[in-house]
Order: structure tokens, then sequence, then C-alpha cells
């Protein structure tokens, strides 16, 4: 045994283990989004048979989340990255919480898609799945994305997507229809593969730097052996691109997305794949950029595959939910095509047409429900007619399917001028080309949609002057919440496209701290060595 | 399974497993133990009586719903990491304060609550699965 003297000796010879420095309350933004999620999710799932209360205790704590990531966005627009690491554990061995402006914005279109769904949702309750869980299921989905935007730990990435994960396979079988259950095992396998993948990905990491956070990553890995390293980035691309559902390890998407509720459809083709999009942007350009070099032929390919493919699969379906699910992989495609083309453009276009694609498509899967209410169908054959009958709904579509093709004035036009300039700064034809085919595809998909639920009279095979008689008007409810949460995310998307200044600053910044960690790893209290 | 001798003896056998969970959970911060395995015990307790007296007298037992409990064991892990807002330190950083009672030490810390948090988590979340186990098997 040692005395006390030697042990105050030794404890006296060995390096600081803890940071000494203060945290104002105000740093505590950094992690209050992902805690108020959690608070929450458990509070609901304690109030789960309490009716009525739980939307609006929802939706306000929605509204909190907000206001911390907006104070957050301005400092991180002010000062640069953020950082917090938990237990005052000396990183990068204490789990660092690192926003840079990538993730906030992320996070901040995360918590705006759900405040939107929750509305939404108000038209469509059944009480039964508000019984099971729903809303809490609902913030920790929203914990769980938050928490993947914002921490600085791939372990701690790993973690989120866990969070996430189960959060989704709650909400996709909430309903219990049979559709629901087939679409889940497809969807439940396969992401619990890709997330497998990851952790034997991050396994080999940890075992050739002994490090996991990412900061001490960027620093480390330039040392590290290339052919190992870039196993691992093939380990992540493959992981990733399945959570994001790039060609060709897409099919889980259009085979699960539409069995759910439209709302829950709506916040899964809003966030999940985001994540995925998000977490291959993160690990591909910020903690193995030498690997990506190595990998750029494939990338450029999954690019090239995912951005013609998916909109030819939209124009070959009926179901109409199951082709908003094909514009989804398309919008895959394009942040792939700015990791293809990795300037400070292509990049800041690739998480444009992400934070783009977010509102987008959930915006898309939520007309896409008013519609399917009013025709009272899921197959496009047996829609027609909604122009006349609904015309709100109708011009909304077209809006946002000019929107996901990127035709000017919309929010897609923006990322996609940005990667195209990318493309040909670096001479890229390849990329350039595929970027402007999915252009084209989608506004062909996206129109024949269109001309066959608005445009056309009646049903298909019906004459021309048969008008068709299954409509149904959306009801008071219907109209004051869903139609409301709809519009309102439509606007939205409108104003940001008529004035897309401060997303242009922001993912500029976003982009330059993925290419330059130097501001991210200062951030984390990491010394930046040349 | 509701045969004598079992329906005699798992209250009694519960009554241990749960004081044993107990003091598994708070020998956990400097030795094997700690709220995971704890919970566990006392979720096994839980499905123990479900087997011997049937589902519906657990769930009046238990009076809460066991889910209910779940989501107080993640609130609590939560606050138990928010309370070091006021010290001026980060999330889920460890806080002691140590009590003196006569000759005794009583140290109370933010990890200890967590822990706790931790304990009805699994024992809520392991409860609701096992008692909906059981209760498939009551219908048969």
């Amino acid at each position: 045994m040692a005395t006390t003297e030697e042990t105050q000796a030794i404890m006296e010879s060995l390096p600081p283990a803890m940071l000494e420095k203060a945290t104002a309350a105000a740093d505590w933004v950094i992690i209050l989004p992902v805690a108020i999620a959690l608070v929450c999710g458990a509070l609901l799932l304690m109030l789960r048979n309490s009716r009525g209360t739980q939307a609006v205790f929802a939706a306000l704590s929605v509204i909190a989340i907000l206001v911390c990531e907006v104070d957050l966005f301005i400092r991180v627009l002010e000062t640069g990255p953020q950082a917090m690491t938990m237990g005052n554990w000396l990183p990068p061995f204490g789990i660092s919480f690192t926003v840079d402006m990538i993730g906030v914005l992320f996070a901040i279109g995360a918590s705006f898609v759900t405040l939107v769904v929750i509305i939404y949702f108000q038209a469509e309750i059944v009480a039964r799945e508000v019984r099971n869980g729903f809303y809490s299921l609902i913030m920790l989905l929203l914990a769980g994305v938050t928490g993947a935007f914002m921490t600085g730990d791939l372990f701690n990435l790993y973690v989120w997507f866990e969070v996430m994960l189960i959060a989704s396979f709650g909400l996709l079988i909430i309903g219990g229809r049979k559709m629901q259950l087939d679409a889940a095992i497809k969807y439940g396998f396969l992401n619990f593969l890709a997330t497998t993948f990851f952790l034997i990905g991050l396994g080999y990491l940890y075992g050739m730097l002994g490090t996991l956070n990412m900061a001490d990553i960027s620093l480390t890995a330039p040392n590290a052996p290339v052919g190992p390293i870039t196993a691992v980035a093939a380990l992540f691309l493959l992981a990733f691109g399945m959570k994001a559902a790039a060609f060709p390890v897409n099919a889980w998407l259009p085979a699960s997305y539409h069995t759910p509720d439209p709302a829950i459809s709506a916040l899964f083709g809003g966030l999940l794949t985001k994540v995925g999009a998000y977490a291959l942007l993160r690990t591909l350009l910020l903690l193995l950029p030498g690997s990506r070099e190595v990998l750029d032929p494939v990338i450029t390919g999954i690019a090239v595959f995912t951005l013609i493919l998916a909109p030819l699969g939209a124009l070959a379906q009926t179901n109409l939910r199951r082709a908003v699910g094909f514009l989804v992989i398309g919008g895959i495609g394009a942040v792939f095509a700015g990791l293809a083309v990795p300037s400070l453009r292509g990049v800041a276009g690739g998480t444009f047409y992400a934070f783009h694609s977010m509102l987008t498509m959930t915006a898309l899967y939520l007309v896409a429900g008013l519609v399917e209410r009013m025709t009272q169908a899921t197959d496009t054959r047996f829609m027609g007619g909604v122009y006349q009958f609904n015309s709100p709904v109708s011009i909304m579509f077209i809006l946002l399917v000019f929107a996901a093709a990127g035709l000017p004035p919309f929010l897609g036009f923006w990322p996609k001028l940005l990667i195209v300039e990318a493309g040909l700064g670096m001479q890229d034809w390849l990329i350039v080309s595929a970027v402007l085919i999915n252009s084209l595809l989608t506004s062909i998909a996206g129109t024949r949609l269109w001309a066959h639920i608005f445009w056309r009279s009646g049903r298909e095979g019906d004459e021309a002057e048969v008008f068709n008689d299954r409509l149904r008007p959306l009801t008071v409810i219907e109209n004051r919440a869903s139609l409301t949460a709809a519009v309102s995310l439509v606007a939205v998307i409108m104003v940001l496209g008529l004035w897309p200044n401060l997303i242009f600053e922001s993912v500029r910044i976003a982009a330059s701290d993925l290419l330059q960690p130097e501001r991210y790893v200062s951030a984390t209290g990491l010394e930046v060595t040349p | 399974m509701k045969t004598v001798i079992f329906r005699t003896i798992a209250p009694v056998l519960v009554a241990i497993m749960v004081v044993f969970s107990v003091f598994v959970l708070l020998r956990g911060h400097n030795e094997p133990g700690g709220g995971f395995i704890g919970g566990l015990i006392a979720a096994s307790a839980v499905a123990l009586y479900g087997i011997a007296v049937g589902v519906e007298e657990v769930r009046k037992a238990l009076r809460v719903d066991p889910l209910a409990i779940a989501g107080f064991g993640v609130l609590l892990s939560s606050l138990s990491g928010l309370v070091s807002i006021a010290y001026q330190v980060p999330f889920l950083t460890g806080l002691w304060t140590i009590f003196h009672f006569e000759n005794t030490e009583i140290a109370v810390s933010s990890p200890m609550f967590f822990d706790i948090g931790v304990y009805f988590a699994v024992l809520g979340t392991l409860a609701a699965v096992a008692l909906a186990l059981e209760e498939d098997e009551d219908q048969k």
C-alpha cells in the first residue's frame, strides 16, 4: 500500500485529467436541445395515457429546442464551432459535443420539420397510437437525430444512430397494420446491418488510432497507413450509404416509407436519410479526407447511378408515396455528387441540398398524405380530378416538384447550381451531366404524377368527361391542422428559395469548416499540430 | 405454473430479489453491480411474480404502468445530468456531497441518481416486455 504522500506525489506527476475552465450557463445551449428532447420524451412516456395535453407539451418542447438551436446558430455564425465535453474530462477522453455550422443547420431543419409534423398529425390522431407512445417516440427520434448532428465523438454518433433507429422502428409499426410489420422487417434488418458495419468500422478505427473523438481523429488519421484507414472509410461509406439509401443499397426505403401514417412518412423522409448523408459528409470530409480521395471513383459512381436511377424509379411507380420515396433517394444522389466534387462550392452544395431535401421531402409527403385522404386511394391510377377539387393542394404539389427537381427560383435550384459550378470547376463532366439529367428526370416524374393526380379529371381508364366521384373534401380539423402545417412548410421553402442568402452564407461556413478542420479542432480544446 | 408450492414461495422470493436488486444497485459505484444489473434483477422479480400469480395481480401490485417507470428512470437520469448547470460545469459532471451521520459517511452524488435512473429504466422496460409476453400466455 502506498502512503498518502506517495499517492499525492504520483497524482501530481500525472498530466491533468479534467478541464478546469468554468462553463457558463449560456453554453448549455450546446447540450440542451438533446437534453430537452430526452426529458420530454421520458415525461411523455409517463403521461401516455392522458389525452389532449400531450400534443401541446410536445409542440412546446420542440419550440424550446428550436429556440436553443437558433441561439446556437447565432453563436456559431459569430464565433465558430462550439464545444462542451461531458463530465469535464479532458478531450479526447471525455465525450464532446462539438457543434459546427453543418450540425446546427441540420438540427434546426430537423426540429422545424418535427414541429410541422406534430401540427399536421393533429388531424389524423389515432387514440391507440397516442396511447402506444406516439409523441414520446417522436421526441426520442428528435433526440437521436439532434444528438447525431451535434456530437463530436464517433462512438457517441453510433449511440445516437441506435436511439434514432429504435424510435423509428417504434413509429413504423405503431399502427400495427400487416403491411407495416412487413416494412419494418426490411427496414429494421437492413438498418441494423448498416449500424453493424458502422460499429465494425469504429472498432478498426479505434484499434488503429486509439481515439474516437472526431477532432482527434482528424489530427491523427493522416499519420495512419493508407490501406487500412481506407478500408475503414469504405466501411463507413457502405454503412452510411445504406442509412442514406444511396444506390445500390436503397431498396429498403421505397419498401417501407409508404406504409405508416403520412405524418410519420414525412418525418422519416425528412430526417432519417439526412442523418446518413450528414455522417458521410462528416466522416469522409472532416475525418478521413485522404481516404475519400482514394474512394473518389466509387463515390462518383454511386452519385451518378443514384441521381439517374432514382427519378426513373419514381417514373415507374404508381403508388404515390413510393414515388416520393424515390425522389428522396434522388436527393441523396445530389449529396453524393457534392461529395464527389469536394471543392468549397461542391461541399457547400451537398450540404445545402441535404438541408433543402429535409424541408422539401417532408412537405412532399405531407401533401401526398392530404391527396391520399381526399382521394381515399394510395395508387395514382385511382386518383384524378384533384385540381378542380382542391387547388391549394395541387399548387403546393407542383411547387414542391419544381423545388425537388431544382428549377429556379425554387430552393432546390441553388444547391444544384453550386454542385454544377463545382463540377465545371473541376472538369468533372460526369457529375455535371448526371445532376442536370437528374433535374430533367425528376421534373418529368413529378409532373407526370401531377398530371395523373390533379390534371386528369377522372381515374385511369375512365372517359375524359367522367369526373372522379370518390373525392371527399377535407374536414374542418384537416383544414385547420394538416393543411395549415403543409402550407406553412411550403411557404418557408418558397421564402428560402427566393432569399437564399442566409443559407448560402451558412453552408459556405459549414463547407469551409469541413474542409479545413482547424476551427473545429480548436473548439474541442485540442492542440492543432501542423 | 399455478402450483401451490410455487405460489407460496414466490412472494418470499420476489421480496428477496427486490431487496437484493437495491443492494446491487447501491454497491455499484465502486464494486461490481449498478443500475443495469440491479434493474435486471428487479425485473426478473416482477416476471417471476407474474408467472406465479398472473399478470393482472402484478399490474395491480405495481400500481403504475411499467413503461411509466421506465420513463421516470430516463427522466431521473437526465435530470441528474442537468443539475450541474447550477455549478458552472458541463452536462453530466459528477457532483458529490458527503453527509456525516453519527460516525458514518453517506455519500450522495449525481452519478448515484443517474444509476438509480438506469435502474428504473431497465426495470420498467423489461417488466413491460415480460408482462406483455406472459399476458399472451394467459390468453391461451
